[in-house]
């Protein structure tokens, strides 16, 4: 059998295809590997370069390391703005292997509402490196935490990570003049420098955080470290220190800004506090004040919508921006114009019926007393208030001479330092009426100007400047919130400062101190209920404003519009009148009454900062403010 | 006419005739039906791949052991069928070949899914068993079986069978879906086919056809395969996904450089960027650590094992041993081409390990069986009756 399929088949002939076939197998078994040896070759050799770098960068990565931010003192070295230790939930989403079920079981343990989840997802994609951390959530609780803790072998991935986190502890008293920081967003992140800020989430947003930003914040340093796939820190290979942001030492002093805060007593209004001499600003309030605390972590919607549309204006910093007709505030700074003008001398008098008249006009412009304060020198107007002097000064000024003593005070100016968002208000010129409307400038104009109404605006923070700057005699020194950048003391010579206003006679300042002082004590002084018991001698000026609304579009019922439509009350002071230690400007919205109400602030003030252990009484000034219905004060 | 034959045989390899008509002494690697030429490349092979491994595997001497360990077995297993005569084997190839394919359609109704796919059949409590690991040996024995009995170069007829029993099993096992094993089946009987003398016209025709279908096969692609092809094409395309193998195991690789970074120090390999490190891309920390001269090593040390291989098959005694021999050390090397091949980034990702290197028990015995096979029929030559 074997031999006839041996005779069918041909064994010579397939040993022959046999070992031709396997002869080319060999052939084609010796290209193949070939190929792989010139393939090995290729990424050994050739590329070798290339393939080294990328294993290197594979293996090293170089971490950030973010710079603590400077702390915030208060000129007695009262913490302001901390930083907390907080805990942080991030997540890795190459170490995750089901994102979903993750996410939901995160949301259950931090006790979230299921729609977090979704915001958790857009976070989770936010950060495009693989094995980076995304940040999911700040300022864990330690409830949440324990939970995490528990069950953090179900949740590969997930970190809690320590940050440190900015805290603000008096926050609604700190909040206009502090500022705040907040996460840095899209727009900030293409300005800022990208090495300066690596590993940065925050940013000064607004007053002192964010004008010393660039101190504050200091240099993030890096260091190299090996990884493995997984992103794990293997080892450091090399590092640089962070350079951590420097104190700030402030003017503020807590305990003065507080009482600010106390005294408005949740009334809108804003509190401004000087150091004439060196324009150190000791209190610099806004109220109502919000907390800033939420704008660190990220405020949600509904909060931030309540204080949006809150009708006191929480988020408006009143005493930079707030834009208030300075009423009678400023008749002592027109007198002085009048002096170093020759308009007038300090005996000079002003017959007042009860109105002024232009030439060739019929129209009156009335004093706020009906039947006029006959004849007034210059102290008595001031003491008076007395309209009609000051209407007569200001047409003999003119609206151009007006404008440019004004000036010199620093009105329609940004006069502050370093006080960020600081609006210029506005002190009216031909110029700018030209440029506003089109129109040319009416002498009526000039008259209204002259009692601080008119298109005059001033913020609290100008008005107490100028306050200062007539307590030094004319000398100029810009008003600052920081005394001292790390260890570096801010020079009292500031740039930029405005010229120091001269008068031809020295004296001249007294005499508008004797005008300022009668305002308190003297027996017509329209805050002389204000002045009772004075420990020192003090000047000051009332003044009220006619409303102007701060927000447009309001919806409110009438018993809100009556109270909102009240005047507004003012005051502005400094003492003591030998070495003044204290300048002020005080402005209560809507407060009705003439400027008593304001008086009593300013008063309440310089007593908490002249005189020791003055423990002021809160209650004891309420009761004052509800009895003193301002029957004897005029503007 | 079977003298003629023999005296070529003879002359092609030369062996000393029988002293005085007395059997000529057989040496003791004779007696034990080995190669020792064939043994001592694969040891040192085994040897080269423990270090490897040790590295590979995060310096764990488990894993190393328990491959050592593995390796007994396939030397016990390859020494056992070494003993077998050719004979033997002609006889088992189909009872096997019906027995592997019964399996396969066992797996396909009732097997166990591991890693996304059905590969395996399980008796409870006695074994896990991969028949396709079966068929990468019954299928060559059975092909060679069929066509050493027709007559060569063979017919169109007989290609219409040997295409049946090709087919069915690849069929079966590259719907485990299993691509790798189904290639190096599939290579294995092709193999046989084309040691035994298809004509140039058939391979060409074959190759217009394959290319023709190439369309049809790429629609019943399972979507992982087809994004293995995708990212083979343009590994940055999906480099934290699909790509991030390939694009890691050119990295170590590249960065080996010349001479390496030197055993346990390649960062790819030690720090995990490498996956699957010590089992498909095994090769990428050889190059990593030892560099273009390991990796040039233990192509040669693969070049010689086939060449000694293909040698031996040469010298068979008749067609079917031939075929057979072929076969089993060709597809030895579509191990070695397609596995480096795909982790130097110029095949797409199929999952076929590094002969004797990778980490694996199944695969290492069904190789070593293969070698058992090839000796037994080298070993036996002289015992065939004339």
């Amino acid at each position: 059998m074997r031999k006839t399929r041996q005779n069918l088949k041909s064994p010579e002939q397939e040993l022959r295809i046999f070992r031709m076939r396997a002869l080319l197998a060999v052939v084609l078994v010796f290209a193949l590997t070939g190929l792989l040896m010139g393939r090995l070759a290729y990424l050994q050799v050739v590329q070798h370069e290339v393939y080294s770098t990328r294993s290197e960068k594979n293996r090293v990565r170089v971490e950030p390391l973010p710079p603590t931010r400077g702390l915030i003192y208060d000129r007695n070295g009262v913490l302001l703005a901390e930083n907390r230790p907080t805990y942080n939930l991030t997540l890795v989403r190459e170490r995750v292997d089901d994102l979903d079920a993750t996410l939901a079981l995160l949301v259950e343990l931090l006790e979230l509402p299921d729609e977090e989840a979704e915001a958790f997802r857009v976070r989770s994609r936010q950060r495009q490196r693989p094995f980076q951390p995304a940040l999911l959530m700040s300022d864990l609780d330690e409830a949440q935490i324990a939970r995490l803790a528990v069950n953090r072998h179900l949740l590969p991935g997930v970190e809690v990570e320590a940050q440190l986190l900015r805290y603000y502890p008096d926050a609604e008293v700190m909040a206009h003049a502090l500022g705040y920081v907040g996460r840095i967003n899209a727009e900030e992140l293409q300005t800022l420098d990208a090495g300066r800020y690596a590993g940065t989430h925050f940013i000064g947003k607004t007053g002192v955080e964010r004008y010393y930003e660039d101190a504050l914040h200091g240099q993030a340093g890096l260091r190299k470290v090996e990884t493995n796939a997984r992103g794990r820190v293997l080892r450091e290979l090399g590092r640089t220190d962070p350079v951590p942001g420097q104190n700030l030492t402030l003017t503020l002093d807590k305990q003065l800004q507080t009482l600010a805060y106390e005294l408005l007593d949740g009334r809108r209004g804003s509190i401004v506090a000087i150091v004439p001499a060196t324009g150190e600003i000791l209190a610099m309030v806004s109220a109502p004040g919000f907390d800033s605390n939420q704008f660190v972590t990220g405020i949600d919607v509904a909060s931030y919508r309540a204080l949006q549309e809150d009708l006191d204006l929480p988020l408006y910093n009143r005493a930079i921006r707030g834009h208030y007709p300075p009423g009678s505030t400023i008749k002592p700074f027109l007198a002085l114009a009048g002096l170093a003008e020759g308009v007038i001398t300090p005996d000079k008098t002003v017959f007042d019926p009860g109105y002024y008249q232009l030439p060739n006009d019929s129209r009156r412009y009335r004093n706020w007393l009906r039947w006029g304060h006959g004849r007034v020198d210059m102290e008595r107007s001031i003491a008076v208030s007395n309209n009609t002097y000051y209407y007569s000064l200001a047409h003999d000024l003119g609206i151009d001479r007006l404008h440019e003593n004004m000036d010199a005070f620093g009105f329609g100016q940004r006069v502050g330092h370093d006080v960020f968002g600081e609006s210029t208000a506005l002190m009216p010129s031909r110029d700018w009426k030209r440029g506003r409307f089109n129109q040319p400038w009416y002498p009526g104009e000039t008259l209204s100007v002259g009692i601080g109404q008119g298109y005059w605006q001033v913020t609290p923070l100008q008005l107490a400047t100028a306050t200062a700057v007539l307590a030094n005699r004319g000398e100029w020194v810009k008003p600052r919130l920081a005394s001292r950048i790390g260890d570096e003391p801010v020079p009292l010579d500031l740039p930029e400062t405005p010229e120091d206003i001269t008068l031809s006679n020295d004296a001249w300042w007294d005499r508008i101190y004797a005008g300022m002082e009668k305002v308190l004590t003297g027996s017509e002084g329209t805050a002389r209920r204000t002045g009772v018991g004075l420990e020192y001698r003090m000047g000051g000026k009332s003044g009220t404003a006619q409303v102007f609304s701060l927000g447009q579009d309001q919806k409110y019922n009438a018993e809100e519009l009556a109270e909102r439509l009240r005047d507004h009350a003012l005051f502005m002071a400094f003492a003591p009148l030998e070495e003044p230690q204290i300048a002020v400007s005080v402005i209560v919205e809507n407060a009705g009454g003439g400027s008593t109400h304001a008086a009593h602030l300013a008063r309440a003030m310089t007593d908490a900062w002249l005189l020791e252990d003055e423990e002021p009484d809160i209650e004891e000034l309420r009761e004052v403010l509800e009895n003193d219905d301002g029957s004897v004060a005029g503007n | 006419m079977a003298m003629i034959d023999l005296s070529r045989v003879l002359r092609a390899h030369p062996v000393r005739p029988p002293a005085s008509g007395i059997a000529r002494r057989r040496s003791l690697w004779e007696r034990l039906h080995l190669d020792p030429w064939l043994l001592a490349m694969l040891l040192v092979l085994m040897v080269a791949g423990l270090a490897v491994l040790y590295s590979a595997s995060g310096q764990r001497p488990a894993a190393v052991t328990a491959q050592a360990l593995r390796f007994g077995v396939a030397l016990v297993v390859m020494f056992l069928i070494a003993q077998l005569s050719p004979t033997t084997l002609l006889r088992w190839a189909l009872p096997v070949y019906l027995a592997g394919v019964l399996m396969l359609v066992a797996v396909e109704l009732v097997g166990d899914m591991g890693m996304g796919a059905q590969r395996w059949l399980v008796i409870p409590g006695v074994i896990r068993f991969q028949p396709s690991e079966l068929m990468k040996l019954a299928m060559p024995l059975m092909v060679a079986a069929y066509l050493s009995r027709r007559e060569l170069p063979p017919r169109l007829r007989d290609l219409a069978v040997c295409a049946l029993i090709i087919g069915v099993p690849v069929a079966l096992i590259a719907r485990q879906p299993d691509l790798g094993t189904s290639l190096l089946v599939g290579s294995a009987a092709v193999f046989v086919v084309l040691l035994a003398g298809l004509s140039w016209r058939f391979i060409l025709g074959l190759g217009v056809l394959a290319a023709a279908a190439l369309p049809l096969l790429w629609m019943n692609l399972h979507n992982y395969q087809r994004q293995r092809v995708l990212t083979f094409l343009d590994p940055n395309s999906d480099p934290l996904g699909s790509g991030w193998n390939i694009i890691q195991s050119t990295t170590a690789i590249g960065s080996g450089g010349v001479f390496g970074k030197g055993w346990l120090q390649g960062t790819q390999s030690q720090l995990e960027f490498l996956p699957e490190r010590h089992t498909d891309f095994i090769v990428a920390v050889l190059g990593e650590e030892f560099g273009l001269v390991g990796m040039l090593a233990v192509l040669l040390l693969y070049l010689l094992i086939i060449t000694r291989g293909l040698w031996l098959a040469a010298g068979a005694q008749d067609t079917f041993g031939r075929l057979v021999a072929g076969s089993i050390i060709l597809t030895f090397f579509i191990y070695v081409f397609v596995n480096v091949g795909m982790v130097s980034g110029i095949l797409p990702v199929v999952g076929v390990p590094l002969p004797l290197v990778s980490y694996g028990g199944t695969s290492s015995v069904t190789l070593m069986a293969g070698f058992g096979i090839l000796m037994a029929i080298h070993a036996h030559r002289r015992l065939l009756p004339r």
